[in-house]
């Protein structure tokens, strides 16, 4: 091939590698509650939808997709989506860091790292006694909660949707 | 003239019909009915067969595959090894089917045991009868009994999953030596995170 020829090429392929190249996950630690809280106040009027997941927790990881898909129906209407990993920070490179990698999740992510779950569960929901998965949902001072996997998407978006006056429901509704 | 039933008692048949369907769980202060379930030497255990030797029990809802579990086994063991002399005796009881978790089969289980050499009896609830009772929902899930069988506290075994060394308060130690002494628990209910137990369809 011609040098030039080549360049040329090459420099036509460069952009086409770069947006194919899979970009690192991003995600933050927070280590205690107050850190969550504000988070959680930032959403402001949005509708917040919080799952608590882990890798090591096969129903959490088989519902993640249904929150993927929430997030991406409802981006542009005031709903934000955050998956809280309970992820161990000693096994961050080896564990949870190669599951973003390889899941390339679009949502945002923190993974939370504060030990003291019996002062931090019943501040987010005192229904809630511990096992993962687990959901709450905040919109302004109002919170719902569930415990357990969702089923699918529909499942999801049925619990969310009393939270979601305003909203134009029929997104995902209008899909089956 | 035909007389209506007064609304009150049409609620209250109401809601004896909702509670008829959702069976109660022990909360502190319920007597635990006895139970027998096939330990991992192959052995038939019941919590009567305690009655004799042992001023209580430390029920500790636990299993193989669940890494909460798995961080809080040695611990389990500790417990054991420092309370069975003083009277409260580890029982452990994995709640999960060997068809939803293959870890979680009866020969992993004493597998597992065998490994570690669990000083305690390791029961397998395969047909989930005996968590519901207790309303265990998570790996581990601990409940402290009496002698007299009588739930005193429910919770986790400390506040540090992942730094024993860092934990400020050990419930379970804590709420042994406190009915060593002839006292309640404080406090008799906590909450941890864990591995949600699933319900065999």
């Amino acid at each position: 091939m011609h040098p030039y020829r080549f360049f040329r090429f090459a420099v036509l392929l460069l952009p086409l590698l770069a947006s194919c190249r899979l970009v690192a996950q991003q995600y933050v630690i927070y280590d205690s509650l107050p850190q969550l809280e504000e988070r959680i106040r930032k959403a402001g009027k949005d509708v917040l939808v919080v799952n608590f997941w882990a890798t090591w927790c096969p129903p959490c990881v088989e519902e993640l997709p249904y929150f993927e898909e929430l997030r991406e129906h409802y981006a542009t209407q005031n709903v934000q989506v955050v998956l809280v990993s309970l992820d161990f920070k000693s096994q961050l490179e080896k564990k949870f860091v190669p599951f973003l990698h390889k899941h390339q999740l679009k949502s945002e992510v923190i993974l939370f790292a504060d030990q003291d779950a019996n002062t931090w569960i019943p501040r987010l929901s005192e229904t809630w006694d511990g096992g993962v998965p687990a959901t709450v949902v905040f919109q302004g001072n109002k919170t719902i909660f569930h415990q357990g996997k969702f089923e699918n998407t529909a499942e999801l978006e049925a619990f969310v949707r009393p939270l979601l006056k305003g909203v134009n429901t029929s997104v995902l509704s209008s899909k089956r | 003239m035909k007389r209506h039933a007064p609304p009150v008692l049409l609620l209250a048949c109401f809601i004896l019909f909702l509670s008829a369907g959702t069976p109660r769980t022990y909360v502190v202060g319920d007597q635990v009915a006895n139970f027998s379930l096939l330990n991992i030497d192959g052995r038939m255990v019941s919590m009567h067969d305690y009655t004799e030797s042992a001023k209580g029990l430390i029920v500790v809802f636990t299993c193989n595959h669940c890494p909460y579990a798995q961080l809080y086994e040695q611990r389990i063991i500790d417990l054991h090894n420092k309370y069975a002399q003083k009277g409260f005796p580890v029982i452990a009881i994995n709640p999960n089917p060997a068809d939803l978790y293959p870890d979680d089969s009866y020969e992993e289980m004493q597998k597992r045991a065998k490994e570690m050499r669990y000083p305690f009896a390791y029961l397998h609830d395969d047909n989930q009868t005996v968590y519901p009772q207790f309303g265990a929902s998570r790996t581990p899930h601990v409940f402290i009994l009496d002698d007299n069988f009588i739930v005193r506290y429910i919770g986790a075994i400390d506040d540090n999953p992942e730094t024993p060394k860092a934990a400020k308060n050990r419930f379970v130690e804590n709420a042994v030596n406190a009915m060593l002494r002839g006292e309640r628990p404080d406090p008799e209910f906590t909450r941890a995170v864990g591995c949600t137990i699933k319900k065999k369809p």
